[in-house]
């Protein structure tokens, strides 16, 4: 047995009070649960602390918190390891608070209804069959269908939303969650409806292209899914697959850049923004969406060129490397692009066959 | 310590005061940079996004020519984005040696010659001042300490995510670097709630609102929390944090002015070069204009 203190952030709805911290004492054994933890004050000293919690054994996503910061599965996460890298020095505090991003309804539980389960729904999360239907089941080549089994991991916890950078600021975002559910049917041989499904994530400018890219679902998914794997693969897909040239300018902006490697070998940033909003050429700055950005960006411009920052003709000009360089650059886009299948290695399939040094 | 040098492009584009401010520092720390200039674009995620194989391909070009240069103990860079996508395809070149092979083959057709060797060490400036040079170490070289100089760590998130692809564990804490540097350097760390969050760069182009309003909270937490200035490992957080922070201003309603100071800056301060050196006035928000040098830093270098 151990000595533990839990801080918990509480919050009572019926007292209107606001959030506030409070502390239990406990004993219990290191390798007990955070949630054990939880539920042995519960038990012991106070009746009213809330949490959801169902499995007790991190399949049925119910405990989803923030353990010393960080979200987590309360039922997965052992005190001992939770203790020694916790934010306070002693070594024996663990700080427990409820999910991010959706409204607390009373002490660690949140509406997962109001937010993640209404962006799960928004997504179409059901398959759509090709036609016709087959008497029997469906084949599908193995391979096809393993990559959307790092999806199919999810167990709706809610730990990428409750800490998505992007939500946090955009609460329309589909999110995390959402997107990664979006791609298990996408993904799935069996769906008719992939360009549809790509499309309306696409142009809703809120979409696949509003994730910023933060890495905090990876992080926090305590199952492995790499939701913003997810959004990229659904973002390949939909701009080189399909075509489809967003309003978000999330297409422009991806062929744009690898057009502007291949023809520069090193970023070209001038050039960069304009073909975001007006295409992917160097007529684009011409277009009245990058006229309209170019407009609304000269102050920014303006000032860098007065502190000297940037000086316009060199701006103008980019850089770009020598020509051998440039050839082998090239050279390399030809090789890949050139094959008849995109290839993708996702180590959550294949695993690291040697021990990987650490970069 | 002779290092293969990748500045990336940011750092030679649109933040030339971070590229100059690295090269003016550097022999003060004792790091001999031999650049990279012949490597492409990192494709900070993008480019993965589009194509995984190209930027893995790229990538391993670019760690190919580290392994050539001679006496280099390490690959060294000064963009968390870089180091972060850098990572990415580094883990996957290393992961599967099928893969890497292929990879390497599509190399010997682009550059014969060229091969990329699983196990490259490559490490952003902030690792490689912790890991490499040594904090103690550090603290000598520091000939005028940044005395009451209250300082806002930014990472940006390529350097601190995912904490299993980055190294980050309790031996290697690479979450607390900036901390650690900004303690070594007689700065004082202030505490805010936009430390491990994102600038919002990635997506200015396609939600400039959500981008800048995330740029924007930063800032103003920043400024609650009584800093006298951001220092940043990433140019891209620093475009979003100060080349666009009047506009960040606009967004979030409130009026910013908070300096931002790319990581070889707040060295090269603390190092004894002067503000001019490194460019401090060519930023949107002038660090010589907002921060009281007199109080802040203390007088004159000390000689060495």
């Amino acid at each position: 047995m151990a000595d533990y203190t839990l801080r918990v952030r509480r919050f009572d709805p019926q007292t209107t009070r606001g959030p506030y911290w409070e502390r239990f004492e406990l004993e219990l054994e290191p390798h007990r649960s955070v949630l054990e933890a939880v539920l042995d004050v519960r038990d012991r000293v106070d009746g009213s602390l809330g949490i959801r919690c169902s499995c007790r054994a991190a399949i049925c996503g119910s405990c989803g918190v923030r353990v010393n910061g960080r979200p987590a599965l309360a039922c997965n996460t052992r005190l001992r390891d939770a203790a020694a890298g916790g934010l306070h020095p002693d070594g024996r505090t663990v700080v427990v608070e409820p999910m991010g991003n959706m409204p607390v309804l009373k002490d660690l539980i949140v509406d997962m209804d109001a937010v993640h389960w209404k962006k799960i729904h928004r997504v179409t999360p059901w398959l759509l069959n090709r036609r016709p239907v087959p008497e029997r089941e469906y084949l599908v080549p193995h391979d096809d269908m393993a990559d959307v089994t790092q999806t199919m991991a999810c167990i709706q916890c809610g730990a990428c939303v409750s800490d998505c950078l992007s939500m946090e600021v955009d609460p329309e975002f589909v999110g995390p969650a959402a997107a990664a559910k979006a791609y298990r049917f996408v993904g799935d041989p069996r769906d008719a409806e992939q360009p549809a499904r790509l499309r309306d994530l696409a142009e809703d400018p809120h979409g696949i292209y509003d994730c910023t890219h933060c890495f905090n679902c990876i992080d926090a998914c305590p199952k492995g899914v790499a939701p913003m794997s997810q959004i990229m693969r659904l973002r390949r897909i939909s701009g080189s697959d399909h075509h489809i040239v967003d309003r978000n300018n999330g297409e422009r902006h991806e062929e744009a850049f690898a057009t502007l490697v291949h023809d520069y070998g090193l970023l070209h940033e001038a050039e960069l923004l304009p073909r975001s909003y007006g295409g992917n050429s160097w007529f684009g700055k011409f277009h009245p969406s990058a006229g309209m950005e170019l407009v609304e960006s000269l102050p920014a411009i303006a000032r860098a060129v007065a502190r000297g920052k940037v000086k316009p003709a060199q701006a103008l000009r980019g850089h770009r490397l020598a020509k051998r360089d440039l050839d082998a650059v090239r050279k390399v886009y030809d090789v890949v692009e050139g094959r008849a299948r995109r290839s993708e290695l996702n180590l959550y399939l294949s695993g690291v066959e040697e021990e990987a040094p650490a970069p | 310590m002779r290092v293969a040098y990748w500045p990336g492009c940011v750092s030679r584009g649109f933040t030339p005061e971070l590229h100059g401010s690295m090269e003016a520092v550097a022999p003060l720390l004792g790091i001999e940079l031999v650049p990279l200039d012949r490597a492409a674009c990192c494709g900070a995620g993008v480019l993965a996004e589009h194509n995984q194989e190209l930027a893995d391909t790229l990538n391993a070009r670019t760690f190919a020519l580290a392994q050539q240069v001679d006496g280099a103990e390490l690959m060294m860079n000064i963009c968390s984005t870089c180091q972060g996508a850098q990572s990415e395809c580094q883990e996957r070149l290393d992961a599967n040696a099928a893969y890497r092979a292929q990879v390497n083959a599509t190399l010997a057709e682009s550059d014969p010659g060229l091969s990329y060797e699983k196990g490259l060490t490559n490490k952003n400036l902030l690792w490689l001042l912790v890991e490499e040079i040594g904090l103690e170490a550090l603290r000598a070289k520091v000939r005028r300490p940044l005395t009451n100089l209250r300082v806002g760590p930014f990472y940006g998130c390529y350097i601190v995510r995912p904490r299993r692809l980055l190294g980050i564990d309790a031996e290697r804490p690479r979450d607390r670097y900036l901390h650690q540097v900004i303690e070594a350097l007689g700065g004082t760390v202030i505490d805010y709630a936009g430390t491990y969050k994102c600038c919002g760069f990635p997506i200015v182009t396609m939600n400039k609102t959500a981008s800048l309003k995330q740029a924007g909270t930063h800032l103003g937490d920043a400024m609650d929390a009584q800093a006298d200035c951001l220092v940043v490992p990433c140019p891209l957080c620093h475009l979003n944090l100060d080349l666009q922070q009047p506009l960040a201003a606009k967004v979030v309603g409130r009026p910013l002015a908070m300096p931002v100071l790319h990581l070889p800056q707040l060295l090269g301060l603390a190092l004894g070069l002067e503000p001019k050196q490194l460019a401090l006035g060519k930023h949107v928000v002038k660090p010589s204009a907002v921060i009281d040098w007199s109080t802040a830093v203390v007088g004159a270098p000390a000689a060495a």
